[in-house]
């Protein structure tokens, strides 16, 4: 490979501006949301038009550079960490929203689009975009497809697979391909299927095609306050056993409601050791005959405190809070690991006392803030990253509470993805045929691993 | 976030520099809130890019003239403070690396000029007022200005009122209820020192006795955010110095200032003034707030329903967190109704002198927010700043020029200008 000329024949694609090469420039592309995590590209794109991206790709293959896209860098799993000797190509001015078809409720928009913009442009017509991740203000459709993201309503929603209908993408040799169609189901193989989620292996979306859903005509929001997590997550349980399937069930621990309370003041019951947030919604006429119903299950549960958003500011302002939890903790800690493991949902209180007893043995705070319904844990591991000794038993820890999820027939990813940060943890999940097939697939798409190379599969070149 | 910056090397402020980017976790929520951002879509121009690029600069990681292009694109709006989840002061970053890299660094001749210009003259009333009379007969030639002073000339006013002076005091009609010291703001008495009066008449009005300290001068504001921290230091030492103590409220009637009157104690921190400045930042509240803070005089109904749009100055929104006390005042109009703006939180552009040095994102921020205005289509605009009330003027006046189509052009005032002519029935 020779880098003076590849990027030469970069300069000539794009003029000064949209060529970052300084370092000045480059360091502030050096991480994602996972600052432990730190490469220096060799140079950043700014594209504009799709024909760019396709072009910057070509180039790519042309001189085997690495190539990594990034969308506003909020992966918490280094999903957008560059790569030395490689280029970031920066999709966040690939932002239009190309159309939005409210007969057929499909929404057609450009990878750098905002997630909730999506929602924005189609409220006009009564529709929105379901999958929610806690960052739908910052990441864009490009991450979300790449790392399948999920958000607190896709217990009852669905992932982000559930909402791609069609993709146009730039493989890593520069063939322009698209992919499904505008039914969920099609007759050929599930190739967007294997897509979403391929944490960006297989090349750069473009263009996605996604799946609209009329906005619910009713919300119930419900805060329940808890002496312990393990009463929390039992009522959990306890809403489901009922047969109510709510859009959200969130549990935040003490740590997590100081940290958002602080941040946003969310109206949280400051004493709770744990908060309970069920969300119904629906239809008037259904939601209001499931909240009869989750009242008492609530009521039954041995729940303190219990409040419900009486109207649309104060729901926003719990899910506000909630969404800004991550960050919040910012604010009680110097750093912190945000894991995303999955337990069984019935094993969920266990678990939670396990991750409690692991944070004693390691001598670190965890705080713990996920989604409680699917089974989605995020315990934040707090520590000093001014020293390296913290960090080292930090990721030691973050490692066994992994291990834990896959022992109880969980996963080490929910919904972040594997990312740099899980690397390691992948042989625990997979046996070695199973991650020989993954690299296999991979490398008939991208023999030289060009594309987002590290993440989710090991390089061991 | 972990950081590198050998505290020892920057002085007194080092530590609250340090502070604000440890507490930065890089989680992008302050993308969508900055203006640059908005506009520019790179992380350099972003709240997180350039807290990391003062970082790796305060680290020698990264030269500091490859830095500072993006540090001077920041218009200091503060929005990424009033979103940021972790809690990061972003302005105790800003300042004080502005401060340092002003000590450090010289910048090119052109640059060097329009500043010492804009130092010399905005807070020097009387040199400003001749400077816009320079100005205003200048106006024809802009055309062949360089950008910078292109953009000086757009600014100012076509009418520039003639010298008006104030009393020392302003006595409270009824049974005074307190005593306050006015900052009169030195733009704002050039150019629109309507505003100091319109405010002197509702405090006395609602019994509020006024001083208005003579020997007060510049807050220091545009000094503060510039870099230039001795000009800032004196300016606000003379402050210190004059306003008197025996007062309930020290108020302000430009975010700006207020904002930067806040700022102070951060200012003096360690200096023998430490104390005093805390004590006066302490006392200083913006004009709305303290309406909001008393009991208010009954504003007599309008005759006909007003339908007004309020423009959140930065520097009182996301510098002081005052949002709700301009709607709770405007509020007490009756029959007035204010109308929702899209992207309300977004800065306009003027940024204290930033329209002067950033002409190009100022212009695009400019025309994004009156466009934005328009689209509600209020009968009055309504600010509480005088440099947001020039910049929405600048940009109305250029929308005006550049259509033929009919065009809405609804005075652009102060909040205190509206409460004062409602009280007065000439609404």
């Amino acid at each position: 490979m020779n880098t003076e000329s590849f990027l030469d024949e970069l300069s000539r694609l794009y003029p000064d501006e949209k060529l970052l090469t300084k370092p000045a420039q480059l360091v502030t592309y050096e991480s994602d949301a996972l600052t432990s995590y730190q490469v220096r590209p060799m140079a950043v794109v700014l594209p504009e038009t799709q024909e760019e991206v396709i072009q910057t790709v070509r180039l790519c293959h042309k001189f085997e550079i690495p190539f990594v896209a990034r969308g506003s860098g909020t992966s918490l799993s280094g999903g957008s960490l560059p790569v030395t000797n490689g280029i970031v190509i920066a999709l966040n001015r690939l932002n239009k929203i190309i159309e939005i078809d409210p007969k057929i409720r499909i929404a057609t928009v450009e990878c750098g689009v905002v997630n909730i913009d999506v929602s924005l442009a189609a409220a006009q017509y009564g529709l929105y975009y379901a999958p929610d991740p806690s960052s739908q203000l910052i990441c864009t459709i490009g991450g979300n497809l790449a790392f399948n993201a999920g958000g607190a309503h896709c217990l009852k929603y669905g992932m982000t697979s559930n909402h791609v209908l069609g993709i146009k993408a730039v493989l890593p040799d520069g063939e322009v391909v698209e992919i499904g169609s505008a039914s969920l189901d099609s007759i050929s193989p599930d190739t967007v299927g294997l897509f979403v989620g391929s944490e960006g292996l297989f090349g750069i979306a473009l263009e996605v095609k996604l799946r609209l859903l009329p906005k619910p005509e009713a919300y119930r929001t419900v805060l329940a306050a808890y002496p312990s997590l393990e009463a929390a997550g039992n009522a959990v349980s306890m809403v489901i056993a009922a047969g109510l399937l709510p859009g959200a069930i969130e549990i935040m621990d003490e740590l997590a409601i100081e940290a958002a309370e602080t941040a946003v003041q969310a109206g949280y019951p400051r004493d709770a050791v744990a908060l309970l947030i069920v969300e119904l919604d629906g239809e008037t006429e259904i939601v209001d005959w499931e909240f009869a119903s989750l009242m008492e299950v609530i009521e039954e549960s041995g729940a303190g405190e219990i409040r419900v958003a009486e109207n649309d500011e104060q729901r926003l302002q719990i899910w506000k809070g909630r969404k800004s939890a991550f960050s919040a903790v910012g604010r009680i800690s110097e750093d912190y690991l945000v894991q995303d493991g999955v337990v069984p949902r019935s094993k969920l209180s266990h678990a939670l006392g396990e991750i409690e007893r692991l944070g004693d043995q390691y001598n670190l705070r965890v705080a713990n803030v996920f989604h409680a319904g699917d089974g989605n844990l995020h315990p934040l591991i707090l520590f000093d990253g001014r020293d390296p000794a913290n960090l080292e038993n930090a990721e030691v820890l973050a490692g066994e509470i992994l291990k834990m999820c896959v022992n109880l027939g969980g996963s080490i990813t929910g919904e972040h993805g594997v990312g740099v940060e899980k690397l390691e943890y992948v042989p625990t999940m997979f046996e070695d045929a199973d991650i020989d097939t993954m690299i296999a697939i991979r490398r008939e798409i991208d023999p030289g691993e060009l594309a987002n190379r590290g993440k989710l599969l090991p390089f061991d070149k | 976030m972990k950081h590198n910056i050998p505290v020892q090397d920057y002085g007194q402020l080092a530590s609250e520099m340090a502070d604000a980017v440890s507490q930065c976790v890089h989680c992008g929520f302050c993308l969508p809130a900055c203006p640059t951002y908005n506009l520019l879509h790179q992380e350099m121009d972003s709240p997180r890019g350039r807290i990391i690029l003062m970082k790796s600069v305060l680290e020698r990681e990264i030269d500091l003239e490859e830095a500072v292009p993006y540090i001077d694109h920041c218009l200091g709006c503060l929005a990424c403070q009033t979103v940021c989840p972790s809690g990061v002061q972003y302005g105790n970053l800003l300042t004080p690396f502005k401060a340092y890299s002003e000590t450090v660094r010289r910048r090119p001749a052109e640059e060097r000029f329009s500043r010492w210009v804009t130092k010399e003259t905005l807070p020097k009333p009387a040199r400003f007022r001749l400077a816009t009379q320079v100005a205003k007969i200048s106006k024809p030639f802009a055309s062949i200005a360089p950008t910078r002073f292109q953009a000086m000339l757009d600014l100012v006013p076509e009418d520039i009122p003639g010298a008006e002076r104030l009393p020392s005091t302003f006595p409270a009609q009824g049974k005074r209820q307190a005593k306050v010291a006015l900052q009169v703001g030195c733009v704002q008495q050039v150019l629109a020192q309507k505003i100091n009066l319109a405010t002197l008449r509702v405090l006395s009005k609602n019994g509020i006795e006024v001083v208005i300290p003579s020997a007060q001068g510049c807050c220091g504001a545009l000094a503060l955010h510039t870099g230039d921290m001795d000009t800032a230091f004196n300016l606000a030492s003379n402050n210190l110095d004059n306003f008197p103590k025996d007062v309930d409220a020290i108020i302000s009637n430009a975010a700006g200032c207020g904002s930067a009157m806040h700022e102070y104690p951060q200012l003096f921190k360690g200096s023998k003034y430490e104390e005093l400045a805390s004590l006066f930042a302490e006392k200083v509240i913006d004009i709305s707030v303290f309406l909001t803070e008393i009991d208010l005089e009954p504003i007599p109904p309008l005759e006909n329903q007003l339908k007004i749009a309020y423009h959140d100055a930065c520097h009182l929104s996301h510098a002081q967190g005052v949002t709700r006390e301009p709607r709770e005042l405007l509020g007490k109009v009756p029959n007035l109704s204010l109308l929702p703006i899209n992207e309300e939180d977004l800065c306009c552009g003027s940024a204290g002198s930033y329209n002067l040095e950033q002409p190009v994102i100022a212009q695009q921020l400019g025309q994004r927010k009156i466009h934005n205005i328009l689209d509600v289509e209020p009968e009055i605009i309504v600010t509480g700043n005088i440099g947001c009330l020039i910049q929405l003027q600048n940009h109305l006046n250029q929308k005006l020029q550049n259509t033929d189509e009919p065009q809405l052009n609804p005075p652009v005032m102060h909040t205190i200008e509206l409460i004062d002519q409602a009280y007065r029935n000439e609404l």
